[in-house]
């Protein structure tokens, strides 16, 4: 939608933070992320998760915010997947 | 546990809020779900209204669905709004437009936590004004070229979906496209004054079959989860598809009482009111009602019908108020599995749960510059 082209690819180097306009709210299952500029709601459906994104801006890089959070290397992939779909909803924002 | 699961469990604050902030309407729709019409006196204060934002602020509620009756009647609806968005409460509003001149929509435009819901039921004044009354196509189409004029971006075109308006589909899609809005499509519910008129709006087979269809092919128009009864045609629609009813939805009145959903203004589905100790956060955390609907539901008479993990058994206040038993298929059920029962409340002539006398009296209420309307 809006046929923005994205130059910018999230890895595993690079710094991203939660965007100004999401809040987080804690739920039993994990969170849910309201933005409030385009409205989209997501579930953040881990505790782990929840803490990756809350302290993603906390550190100079996504591997470090993942070790930070205590996630196993095997799981990187995964959650770099799981950021890389909230960037591209504008949850997260490049630090 | 699956995310579905856990959310049938309830959460700690709702998703969808609706709040109705008055019963007054300047427009009397034959369908209107809260049979709006004139005020209560009892309805909350400004104080009140401030006092309830505050409370949502605290339990993290992201924003709240406005409506009424027509809520910019009251004369504190900016009052209210300003203070939600101070508060970090985002507000949508749905409105019949009759007040969105051109101040009030560059006023809105300037705010990225306040959207707008222009209500809207047919693509054609005829279409519209037979369910909305006389004027009302007008109405709406002006507050939406003040919208459009003022750069508000996408506010929404809502439309109750009826068998007069279903061939419609693509002329409101076009219509969205003019404005730069969305098109956002619900559902007709036999709830207040729509109780009367159901049997005369409500889609055929066929009209769901056709709406489906068009539904499927665009996911990017809203419909407020409130088609889910149609999962069980093929794949499912976007959403959550379950009835959200006191687990993730709920609905305030104007008086301050809490409902289950906006579709069941009925004591039956009365959790409480804001005014009582604890208030709104003591209910939705521990009202018996609110209790009881997030316990796992029984499938009933559709334990049997394969389609019951796609559609759930449809819509609560739909069974409701048709007179049909909870723990059993939809009045609209795709297979037509209520038929038989539908038939057999008819010919008994069995007394449905009544919505009430509501506020459906007569009302003249003076908009600005524009003539009294009366009814």
């Amino acid at each position: 939608m809006g046929g923005r082209v994205r130059t910018v690819a999230l890895h595993l180097h690079s710094a991203y933070r939660l965007h100004a306009s999401v809040a987080l709210r804690p739920e039993p299952f994990g969170a849910l992320a309201y933005h409030y500029g385009n409205r989209k709601l997501v579930f953040l459906k881990s505790p782990m998760m929840v803490e990756v994104v809350r302290t993603l801006g906390d550190h100079p890089s996504i591997e470090a915010a993942l070790t930070a959070a205590g996630v196993p290397a095997a799981a990187y992939e995964k959650y770099v997947e799981a950021l890389a779909s909230l960037e591209r909803s504008d949850m997260l924002e490049v630090a | 546990m699956a995310l579905v699961e856990q959310l049938k469990g309830g959460l700690d604050a709702p998703i969808c809020l609706t709040w109705e902030l008055t019963y007054a309407c300047n427009l009397a729709c034959i369908h209107c779900l809260s049979s709006s019409g004139r005020r209560d006196p009892g309805e909350l204060s400004t104080d009140e209204c401030l006092a309830v934002i505050d409370e949502l602020a605290r339990m993290q509620v992201f924003y709240v669905n406005i409506g009424g009756g027509e809520p910019t009647i009251r004369p504190d609806f900016f009052q209210i709004v300003d203070h939600a968005v101070a508060s970090g409460v985002g507000v949508k509003f749905s409105t019949n437009g009759s007040r969105i001149d051109a101040a009030v929509a560059k006023r809105i435009a300037g705010s990225d936590y306040i959207d707008v819901q222009i209500s809207l039921d047919g693509a054609d004044a005829a279409t519209n004004d037979a369910v909305r009354g006389d004027g009302s196509y007008n109405t709406a189409i002006t507050a939406m070229e003040h919208l459009y004029d003022a750069g508000f971006g996408a506010f929404k075109i809502s439309v109750v979906m009826t068998r007069h308006n279903v061939s419609q589909l693509d002329a409101f899609e076009a219509l969205a496209a003019r404005y730069g809005a969305e098109l956002r499509l619900t559902r007709l519910r036999p709830s207040g004054r729509g109780a009367d008129t159901w049997d005369q709006l409500h889609l055929s087979q066929g009209d769901q079959r056709a709406l489906y269809a068009w539904l499927v092919k665009r996911p990017h128009v809203l419909t407020g989860d409130s088609f889910f009864h149609l999962s069980a045609l093929g794949e499912s629609l976007p959403g959550l598809n379950l009835c959200g009813a006191g687990r993730i939805v709920c609905l305030i009145d104007p008086v301050g009482s809490v409902y289950a959903c906006p579709f069941v203004l009925h004591d039956e589905f009365k959790a409480g009111n804001v005014r009582e100790q604890g208030g709104f956060a003591h209910i939705w955390h521990s009202s018996d009602l609110f209790t009881s609907l997030r316990e796992p539901a029984s499938p009933g008479a559709c334990a049997s019908c394969g389609s019951y993990d796609s559609c759930q058994g449809g819509c609560m206040a739909a069974k409701f108020f048709t007179g049909l038993p909870l723990d059993g298929p939809d009045p609209e059920c795709v297979w037509g599995n209520a038929d038989d029962e539908l038939a057999r409340i008819a010919s008994a002539a069995m007394v449905k749960p009544s919505p009430g006398p509501g506020h459906s009296k007569p009302v003249s209420i003076s908009l600005g510059r524009r003539s009294p309307v009366t009814h």
